[in-house]
């Protein structure tokens, strides 16, 4: 009965009050997302709450503009661009840890991850910079390589902790029933692999889909989707259309997360081919 | 007859490299290390070494010609203050995402049943992802003079914060909350349940265990949460200029200077944030934060 009480949330006074803190933290987190969405659909095309009535109007607007739609295709292209990028580049550092030990392993990890976590308007200016130095172009290719920099983590955080779950055990009996290293990859190893991969490269996508930051500094004059939204910020005429646009770049973020928790989180990878 | 060639070819490759691991590390990691040092790191100090060159007053174009002036000119007291604002705002925001983030991720770590559990991590994860600019705009439509906000508020003689510094800080909570949440569920889970009882069992009371027990067990995963909020804080100049353009944070600053054009200003500015998120790094991975990651 005593440390019943005394451990946090197991007190029914605690943990109703848990309870209650929790949902207030889920619907700050909803309310201002649901806004845009509701706002997509709001008959008065203006920013004034509470909306005045339901119509599919902007939605239909957004379909037929053609700036929008254009951004909307670019944005598809470089996120895919970028994703395959770092799926692959991301599994070849994958398996090279996890399957290997070396001197400077550990360092390997805090090199990828700096450049998701350094300060992006750095990011964007350094590459920026080094494009007019090198007189590279500016644009879709300089777009994808920088998202590629920072989205190779994603896929490499995925497929690392998947192959430290499944042993290396797998692979030795592979191998000491004759296979060679190349079949163990085909047969054993990348099995095990392919759904982290997957669900590494959906929020690559998810992550390259959305970037602004450094984008900004090496597209141009290519737009984005983002870019597309950030510029009709400034354009009253067109806050309609950033409603509708919002709920497109909600969705085409948030979809491809979901699988992706959905991929990982299903444990049983051994077995299934 | 034996095997086709090809096929003994790829098994003589296999055995080759089955006898050379170190080459087969390096088939592996050679590309992505390789592209990755070459592209960011190569541009990282390409930066780096704009910040010893001058500009042309006339032009703004880049001279390369050494000078020191561009780092005597972060000494001035604009960016200074500049500087010390955004850290100050990076260090609130910090806070106010540990105190929020605390109680959702205890009950998702350590009251909620598996199955609530991963439904609340996909409900925390998918705002993380959710459009970046969506949400600034959202916040946008809250605090306008005819938002939510002050529609809400309104019946009480209340007024919303409007658009400047507590309205910026509401966002960057908003923006970086999950972030902190997630690495704070994963290093609550970790805690063993007999940690508890066996503090309990010593007469512990609820507010002693979460000071002297749980708290202290929480900070790698506070430090990891913690890196995401400065990091995305410090890079930020979206989120000023659209929700307090009166006030300027360093990275508006630096894309200002950038803009001039004033790149080896600009460059010598960057290193600021650079610096102390690296250092950052090095003291986060030191506190075991980046197995809390």
């Amino acid at each position: 009965m005593r440390y019943d009480r005394a451990v946090m949330g197991r007190g029914r006074i605690g943990r109703l009050g848990l309870l209650v803190a929790t949902i207030a933290v889920l619907i700050f987190m909803y309310l201002p997302l649901s806004l845009v969405i509701a706002y997509a659909f709001n008959k008065s095309g203006t920013q004034t709450w509470p909306p005045t009535g339901f119509t599919l109007e902007w939605v239909n607007a957004a379909l037929n503009n053609r700036g929008l739609k254009d951004a909307f295709m670019t944005s598809v292209g470089i996120a895919l661009g970028a994703t395959f990028v770092a799926m692959i580049l991301g599994s070849l550092a994958a398996m090279g840890v996890a399957r290997h030990r070396f001197f400077g392993r550990d360092t390997v990890s805090f090199l990828l991850v700096l450049p998701i976590s350094l300060p992006g308007v750095v990011t964007g200016m350094a590459l920026s910079t080094t494009f007019a130095t090198t007189d590279l172009p500016l644009g879709v290719m300089a777009i994808i390589v920088g998202h590629a920099t920072f989205c190779v983590v994603l896929v490499y955080n995925n497929v690392i902790a998947r192959l430290r779950r499944v042993s290396g055990t797998l692979e030795e009996a592979s191998a000491d029933l004759g296979a060679d290293s190349f079949q163990t990859f085909r047969f054993v190893t990348f099995p095990q692999m392919r759904t982290a991969i997957l669900a590494g490269a959906l929020l690559a996508f998810a992550l390259s889909f959305d970037e602004i930051i450094v984008t900004f500094f090496v597209a141009g004059g290519v737009k984005t989707l983002p870019i597309w939204i950030f510029q009709s910020f400034r354009l009253a005429n067109q806050v309609a259309l950033v409603n509708v646009a919002g709920l497109a770049a909600i969705l085409l973020s948030v979809i491809p997360v979901y699988i992706a928790t959905r991929l990982t989180s299903d444990s049983s990878t051994v077995g299934r081919t | 007859m034996g095997p086709p060639p090809a096929r003994s070819f790829r098994r003589g490759l296999a055995a080759w490299m089955e006898r050379h691991p170190r080459l087969r590390l390096l088939l592996l990691l050679g590309l992505p290390l390789g592209a990755l040092v070459l592209i960011y790191f190569g541009s990282l100090a390409i930066l780096f070494l704009n910040a010893f060159w001058q500009r042309d007053t006339f032009t703004g174009l880049v001279q390369r010609d050494f000078t020191l002036e561009n780092f005597l000119d972060l000494a001035r007291p604009v960016f200074i203050t500049v500087t010390l604002r955004t850290l100050v705002m990076a260090a609130a925001v910090t806070l106010t995402c540990a105190a929020i983030a605390f109680p959702i991720s205890y009950y998702m770590a350590r009251v909620a049943s598996p199955r609530v559990r991963g439904a609340m991590v996909v409900a925390v994860l998918m705002p993380l992802w959710a459009s970046y600019l969506i949400k600034i705009y959202s916040w946008k439509l809250i605090l306008s003079e005819d938002g939510v906000l002050n529609w809400a508020l309104s019946p009480f003689g209340l007024k919303g914060p409007g658009f400047g510094e507590v309205g910026l800080w509401l966002v960057f909570t908003y923006l970086w909350l999950p972030y902190m949440i997630l690495p704070l569920f994963a290093g609550l889970e970790r805690i063993p349940s007999s940690v508890l009882e066996a503090s309990a069992d010593l007469g512990a009371r609820t507010w002693t265990t979460f000071r002297r027990v749980i708290l202290p067990l929480a900070i790698p995963a506070l430090v990891a949460g913690s890196i995401f909020t400065f990091s995305l804080t410090l890079g930020d100049y979206i989120t000023p200029g659209q929700i307090a353009s009166g006030r300027q944070f360093i990275g508006n600053l630096i894309l200002a200077d950038f803009g001039v054009p004033n790149l080896p200003l600009a460059a010598a500015e960057a290193l600021v944030p650079l610096a102390i998120i690296i250092t950052y790094l090095v003291i986060a991975r030191r506190l075991g934060a980046f197995d809390a990651l």
